[in-house]
């Protein structure tokens, strides 16, 4: 065991690298969630996102573009939720599990001849001045665009939500469907809105996982994401500047075991690579184990099917 | 436009007919996509969902139907049974490994002595080992209350890395020159899930199989236990106003599908798969969830869309290795089926009538 091996400013800094997937998801699931929509494809737009990102950018050698595509492609496999959940009625915990089956599917017929190759390369933008700094300036200020960006959505997330009346309306779909649409909000298509950016978001994320930080495509290579990033939901209490802290808790943890495999610590390699799970787990439970604070996070109407017939 | 009226109740005509609807939507959007890919669509259709079963080599793929079925139908008959009461165990997959892993540790434990008991306690010990991995969440919720859904998934991860610990340590066989991967049960008598009837694909997996397609039937329409799962799923309050114990419910519903994931982990384990390894399980726990849902978590429907899941594994086998079809496309084509299953849904819950929608 070499533990003197890990140097903590790498260490740091890759901890933002391995939250920022999970943060993106899971503010946009934030979003979804708080207009009263529970979508729990999160881990099927990913991989969707995933793989659409990594096949734009090796086939037009622009990463950005893959991120565009990436977003696409989410947003395309939620549009296909809202239809079913929102036009069609459909059970949304149902809907979301097909939607993560189809696009496990999807995304390994897409990929399939993709496998084994490497994404261009994306530049690391250093920030003049910021990132000369001792300790911080390796930690925050020497990473790719999107890393900033992820933490600019969760900004531009919560400011929304809590200051626009934009942010105010969707919030009041989510809390009572029925009195925001006796007030005369057209509760469907906002859900509609709020579905479509979390697929953008989970698709960016996905991206995220195949351009840069693996970078590869693999089937199957989101491994469960989605899902901890509808567990970080949970865990923010529906607030948007708490996933932040929920998502830089699980990069750290996975970041953290990775490093422990490594520096061949004598943990056997199967406990350390369950512990993100297991992680997932134990916070759940701890959220949930207080029931008066949940409640008053949850919104009101989240996973209610909606029709205007009474 | 149109405008949709929500029944009094579900109309019972489009409850039995949606589920073939969503099947020729799903044909005729796979076709669609098989010609995309470059495959003769018609050609694909019926490799998939004829050939199998009246084609000139049926009698070998009849008996791969019945081995690839049962597990999916031991597994979403009790997928079935807390989908519902709304308990929503998503972790079958789970509960599948760990269960075949403490069966076969059981099995192989006792190799080489062969004894008539061995197979019965390998069976008992899957079971159990489902059952107990699916305390896990039901015991959370029940507790913490703590969302099952995600504890339940999260479980199948968990269960994976054990997997791959040990089929490449634990369980590892000795005489395996290091190759990872336990001692195959068709060399131990003993502890080896045979063909009952070869030429028919009849092992003791699909004997369970069908007594619990028996038994859902009448736990949901003979017994107290299956109408209260029934009156929780349709008014959740009201169930409580009658007595209803919702945590007994989620103790049991998640305890009996766990056990029955089990059950399937270890026929496969000792029967079909033949060993331990890294990637002998086959999704089938997730896959199970749609035939759930195609079988509108009715146990003899979900034996008839065991089958005809079975047939999309089969004939999608067939596909590949005769038309090169991507093993991926039926992957999709079974995602997609479920996603058409929802849409038409809509059928047996509301009217369509012509006319202005509503402001909405």
């Amino acid at each position: 065991m070499d533990l003197s091996s890990i140097n903590p400013l790498v260490l740091l800094a890759s901890i933002m690298v391995a939250s920022t997937p999970i943060m993106l998801a899971a503010i946009g699931e934030l979003v979804v969630e708080k207009a009263g929509v529970l979508n729990l494809g999160v881990e099927g737009m990913m991989i969707t996102g995933a793989v659409c990102g990594f096949v734009v950018a090796v086939e037009t050698g622009s990463p950005t573009l893959g991120f565009a595509g990436a977003a696409l492609g989410g947003a395309v496999l939620a549009l296909l939720f809202a239809l079913l959940t929102q036009f069609l009625l459909a059970n949304q915990t149902a809907t979301g599990l097909a939607l993560t089956l189809f696009g496990l599917g999807l995304s390994s017929l897409i990929g399939q001849n993709y496998v084994g190759i490497k994404a261009p390369p994306i530049a690391t933008i250093r920030l003049p001045v910021l990132s000369d700094i001792p300790v911080i300036g390796p930690i925050a200020f020497r990473h790719d665009l999107m890393v900033y960006v992820s933490i600019a959505l969760v900004g531009a997330v919560w400011a929304v939500l809590k200051y626009t009346r934009f942010g105010l309306i969707l919030r009041a779909v989510g809390e009572n469907h029925d009195a925001a649409h006796a007030l005369g909000y057209k509760v469907v298509p906002i859900r509609v809105a709020a579905i479509v950016f979390g697929g953008a978001c989970a698709g960016l994320g996905g991206a995220y996982i195949s351009l840069i930080r693996v970078p590869q495509w693999t089937q199957g290579m989101t491994a469960g994401a989605g899902w901890i990033a509808l567990a970080i939901v949970v865990f923010a209490s529906w607030r948007a500047w708490r996933v932040l802290l929920g998502a830089y808790l699980f990069g750290g943890v996975t970041v953290l075991q990775l490093n422990l495999q490594a520096a061949g610590v004598n943990i056997p390699v199967v406990y350390l690579s369950m512990l993100p799970y297991l992680v997932t787990i134990l916070v759940l439970v701890i959220m949930s184990a207080n029931r008066s604070r949940t409640a008053l996070g949850a919104p009101g109407a989240l996973g209610r099917t909606f029709h205007a017939s009474q | 436009m149109f405008r949709l009226e929500k029944r009094p109740a579900p109309s019972r005509a489009w409850t039995a007919a949606t589920p073939v609807l969503a099947v020729l939507l799903t044909m005729l959007a796979g076709g669609a996509l098989f010609a995309f890919l470059g495959t003769d669509p018609v050609a694909a259709i019926r490799t998939i969902f004829w050939d199998p079963i009246f084609g000139e080599f049926a009698f070998y793929y009849r008996g791969q139907l019945l081995v690839k079925a049962a597990p999916l139908i031991l597994i979403a008959i009790g997928l079935s049974l807390g989908f519902r009461a709304g308990i929503w165990n998503i972790g079958a997959e789970g509960q599948y490994i760990i269960g075949a892993i403490s069966g076969a540790a059981l099995g192989l434990a006792f190799y080489p002595t062969e004894n008539r008991l061995i197979f019965p306690a390998m069976v008992i010990a899957g079971a159990f080992g489902g059952w107990a991995w699916a305390m896990i969440p039901a015991i959370l919720r029940t507790r913490f209350n703590t969302n099952e859904i995600l504890v339940s998934l999260m479980l199948v991860y968990v269960a994976e890395a054990i997997l791959a610990s040990v089929s490449s340590g634990l369980l590892r066989n000795p005489d395996g020159m290091g190759f990872p991967g336990s001692r195959n049960f068709s060399d131990y008598p003993a502890a080896h899930n045979d063909f009952l009837i070869e030429s028919a694909g009849v092992h003791w997996g699909v004997i369970a199989a069908l007594i619990a397609v028996v038994f859902g039937h009448v736990l949901l329409n003979r017994h107290l236990l299956g109408f209260h799962i029934r009156l929780t799923g349709q008014a959740p309050r009201a169930a409580r106003f009658a007595g209803v114990n919702p945590s007994l419910l989620v103790v049991v519903c998640l305890g009996i599908s766990g056990a029955l994931a089990g059950l399937a982990g270890l026929f496969e384990v000792s029967g079909p798969a033949g060993q331990i390894s890294i990637d002998f399980n086959s999704n089938y726990g997730f896959t199970a969830i749609i035939v759930a849902f195609l079988g509108r978590l009715n146990p003899i429907g979900v034996m008839l869309a065991g089958l005809l899941m079975a047939l999309t594994y089969v004939g999608g086998d067939a596909a590949a290795s005769t038309l090169g079809l991507p093993a991926a496309a039926i992957q999709l084509l079974q995602g997609m089926l479920l996603f058409f299953l929802l849409a038409v849904d809509v059928l047996s819950n509301y009217r369509i009538r012509p006319g202005k929608r509503e402001a909405a």
